[in-house]
């Protein structure tokens, strides 16, 4: 079973991903989830493992060699992409287990989740298994923690590793009591015989230095035996939490430390014409830092770093003219990355069929993370060290190897578990940032960006233009699906419903602003589009809104969630009320989300949500119900009132106080009706149950006046 | 600069600061105290509240000038050892929260909030707190935990209960 050399990290190939693509259904990889190629393959000899692990039994994810195995296909010498599937897992001579992943915890509660899914494996209690996430020295490449990926790609992994590691442990007690292995049975990390003898996992690997790598086909638990899994398990760690004792990136203290502060261009694509920085340099104890456009400070305190910068005088050139959140939309359907094949809107429509089209357009949103971006830098040897909050700390440590012209290896990027991220941190600006400030400084430096800087300088949720298609014959069926989103993004483009001719187009373009990937990316605009317009087919032909989707609906998960959400609404003696439904899927997610609104002084006002939800077999009920509410909570802003205001390369509304974001005051009652599918995988679901909310509320405020083709949902005046 | 004597957590210190500093940035950078979190700099969020003689304030607005001779609470110094405040309990114990950058705000404010109110609804709660952003939108959970706190508070079990782990 021991083996003197293991790969410790190794590549998953082509072939799994391709899987994993059209498992989920996307018509190609998300643009604006920055998939992108990395090679990584490294060896561990004995003398390593002792010293990386200390003694005990080292079990290795290494996917690609699994895929090989099953493919037939060789691993080495080829190309391939590397994947998210590497980690580690060691069970030390006290019996506990730690798991290493690239993965990171920013609110999506997954250091709990996987916890629960290596306990359930090696039947251990959840206590004695600790994840060490998201550090680039200690833990195997990933790609990044996005696009609910975790739970359907991760989670079985780990799974897979810890069950392997319980087989070979109970086979060493097998073989030092020369007894049959099925015989023997696990409890609390500890092996039992029929006989009553014992041996705990620590016992088991005393002195050792074992390794095993896990098989394709490692046998898991079914999920109906799931006895960790499958309950309610408390966040690991909450205590940190309420009592502020955890440390997030700004939380953190070097010896010696200063702190930084950048001085920001004017506005958008501005050019460094001059700038006059004598007094701050004569300020006592700060170091001005020029590096072509880049002007920033280092100061032993904030108040002497937030003077400085104000003392530095730049003059920068803003060009003229740049779009604004008015002429936005404009500017995205006229400059497309490629000229357009085939105009939008241009099927031929069936013979006696109705034509319903509209266009709609979704403006630019940001993620305002409570735990603005933020880095401690500090280098020692040629060698620097980051502390920061990102999704992608693989990707970070490119980003500063890079930056500073060093080998990867002299780069170590650690994520503390952070204040929130939904998408809008997988870049490393403030890394790259601090470290530069560092660089200067010779002292490590903490740099956190302020609001402001936060709102006009990080990126936002794409701004699109769908333009919407279709016909309905007389007898209700749709024969025509023409759907066209401009820029949005292409995740749940496809409809799920049954059309014979449909044509779903996304047409990239060079955004104006920096944008990126968005909690559930363009599913939440294009289910935004794709259900509203289901709801004025239905209203255009006089059909019942849910039965005109079951008739359409051929997909029995998606068809659960609608029937179950329509039932507890009440849609069917709905009677005056003004109520609204939309349905989808999304990463493996399956929803529906009913809204009932009323009129209020000001347009109308949401009183009742009811949202169903099925990702398979439910790891967490408690930790799912939590993500699914406050997936709503937080949907309400773009569905109510979230929109970037812009012009001439400024940000217009970018503080909390004019960035209108949802508050206790703005959260109806939400009703979650959570579907288990004990026989189903388990899919992530961080993201998915955030995409229908604004459909359900703006066709529920169609029965109280017109709404117009936008978002947020606006009534017309 | 103008030296100010701070009373925090029942102790007395002795701070160098302009007297437009933030009582924020004088806890978190001259005390050490991170707990209380930067969120927005403008009073909006609510993730840096802290009670001045036991009402929560937004520490990131009350500027050094204007704290005085009034006692600093920050959520350090909510339980000693083994022991939460029962608000922190309540909050633990309900998980109203994900990410957890907003809950010592959120938590200082609950604290705030029973002592003037100590039976508040669902209404209440949300009216009172509406000034505390939670990002991940855990709302309906932070309203059980408020009121949660609130019942075991009137109850007389202000003492603390243990907490596991």
């Amino acid at each position: 079973m021991s083996d003197e050399r293991i790969p410790v990290c190794a590549t998953p190939d082509e072939a799994e991903l391709t899987v994993e693509a059209s498992s989920t259904d996307a018509p190609e990889p998300e643009r604006y989830e920055f998939l992108e190629p990395r090679r990584y393959l490294f060896d561990l000899d004995r003398r390593n493992f002792i010293r990386i692990f200390g003694a005990g039994l080292a079990i290795v994810v290494a996917a690609g060699e699994a895929v090989a195995q099953e493919s037939g296909r060789a691993l080495r010498g080829q190309p391939s992409v590397p994947g998210d599937l590497a980690a580690w897992l060691h069970i030390d001579e006290s019996g506990r287990a730690r798991v290493c992943t690239g993965k990171v915890e920013i609110g999506q509660n997954i250091r709990t989740s996987l916890t629960q899914a290596v306990a359930d494996e090696l039947h251990v209690p959840a206590s004695s298994v600790t994840l060490v996430m998201g550090d680039t020295d200690l833990t195997p490449f990933d790609m990044g923690t996005f696009g609910s990926r975790t739970t359907p790609t991760m989670a079985p992994q780990l799974s897979k590793a810890a069950a392997t590691a319980r087989q070979m442990l109970v086979a060493r007690a097998a073989a030092r009591w020369r007894a049959d292995a099925a015989s023997l049975r696990v409890e609390d990390g500890v092996v039992h015989h029929p006989d009553g003898r014992t041996a705990a996992y620590g016992d088991l690997v005393k002195g050792q230095a074992l390794s095993g790598t896990v098989a394709a086909d490692a046998p898991v638990e079914n999920p109906r035996d799931w006895t960790v899994r499958g309950t309610p398990v408390k966040k690991v760690d909450g205590a940190a939490f309420v009592t502020g004792r955890h440390r997030y990136t700004p939380d953190i203290v070097r010896p010696d430390m200063q702190i930084g502060r950048v001085v920001r261009p004017e506005g958008y694509n501005a050019r460094l014409v001059d700038v006059d920085d004598s007094k701050a340099r004569a300020m006592n104890g700060v170091t001005v830092v020029r590096d072509g456009d880049f002007i920033g400070v280092v100061a032993p305190s904030e108040r002497v770093a937030v003077r400085a910068a104000n003392a530095i005088a730049p003059t920068w050139d803003v060009p003229k003219g740049q779009p604004s959140s008015d002429t936005v939309y404009d500017y995205l359907k006229a400059n497309p990355e490629r000229p357009e094949p085939v105009a939008a809107g241009s099927a031929a429509l069936p013979s006696g069929a109705r034509e319903f089209k509209a266009s709609y357009r979704v403006p630019y949103i940001a993620h305002v993370p409570l735990e603005p971006r933020a880095a401690v830098a500090e280098w020692r040897d040629g060698r620097v060290t980051v502390w920061t909050g990102t999704q992608r700390p693989f990707a970070v440590r490119t980003e500063l190897a890079e930056a500073f012209h060093i080998p990867e290896s002299r780069v170590r990027v650690i994520v503390p578990d952070t204040g929130s991220a939904y998408g809008g941190k997988h870049t490393g600006e403030a890394a790259v940032e601090a470290a530069r400030l560092a660089q200067a400084a010779k002292r490590p430096v903490k740099l956190i960006w302020t609001r402001e800087e936060e709102f006009q300088w990080a990126y936002f949720r794409p701004a699109g233009v769908i333009d919407v298609r279709s016909a309905v014959d007389p007898s209700g069926r749709i024969r025509l699906w023409e759907f066209d989103n401009w820029n949005s993004g292409n995740a749940g483009l496809r409809s799920p419903y049954d059309i014979a001719a449909k044509t779903e187009r996304f047409h990239p373009v060079k955004s104006p602003l920096r944008q990126g990937s968005y909690r559930a990316l363009a599913a939440t605009a294009n289910h935004y589009v794709r259900e509203m317009h289901m709801d004025t087919m239905a209203r255009g032909i006089g059909a019942d809104a849910v039965q005109f989707r079951l008739q359409h609906l051929s997909d029995a998960r998606i068809k659960a969630a609608l029937e179950a959400v329509a039932d507890r609404i009440g849609w069917s003696s709905r009677g005056s009320r003004a109520l609204g439904i939309a349905c989808g899927t999304e990463k493996g997610g399956y929803l529906a989300t009913a809204a009932e609104v009323e009129r209020a002084p000001k347009g109308f006002t949401v009183r009742r949500i009811v949202t169903a939800f099925e990702v398979g077999a439910i790891v967490n009920p408690d930790g799912l119900k939590n993500q699914v509410e406050g997936s709503i909570a937080q949907a309400l802003g773009p569905a109510l009132f979230e929109a970037v205001e812009f012009a001439d390369g400024h940000v217009l509304n970018g503080t909390m106080n004019q960035y209108r974001l949802p508050r206790f005051q703005d959260v109806p009652p939400i009703e979650t009706i959570l579907i288990d599918r004990r026989d189903l995988p388990s899919a992530g679901a961080g993201e998915a149950s955030l995409v229908c909310l604004a459909p359900a509320i703006g066709s529920a405020v169609r029965s109280l006046g017109p709404v117009e083709t936008a978002l947020p949902v606006q009534m017309k005046v | 600069m103008a030296r100010y004597l701070l009373h925090v957590n029942g102790r007395e210190h002795e701070i160098d600061a302009e007297p437009g500093d933030s009582l924020l940035f004088v806890l978190r950078d001259d005390l050490g105290l991170t707990g209380s979190h930067f969120g927005c700099g403008e009073g909006q969020c609510g993730a840096c509240t802290v009670l001045l003689d036991g009402a929560a304030v937004r520490s990131c607005v009350t500027r050094m000038v204007a704290v005085g001779n009034r006692t600093v609470t920050t959520i350090e110094a909510l339980s000693s050892g083994p022991e939460l405040h029962p608000v922190q309990q309540a909050f633990l114990e309900t998980e109203a929260f994900q990410c957890g950058y907003c809950t010592s705000g959120m938590i200082m404010s609950a604290v705030g909030l029973l002592k003037t109110n100590p039976d508040p609804s669902d209404g209440d709660v949300a009216r009172l707190m509406n000034g505390n952003i939670c990002r991940c939108g855990t709302y309906p959970r932070i309203v059980k935990a408020v009121r949660l706190a609130a019942e075991r508070l009137r109850g007389g079990t202000s003492t603390g209960v243990r907490h596991v782990g």
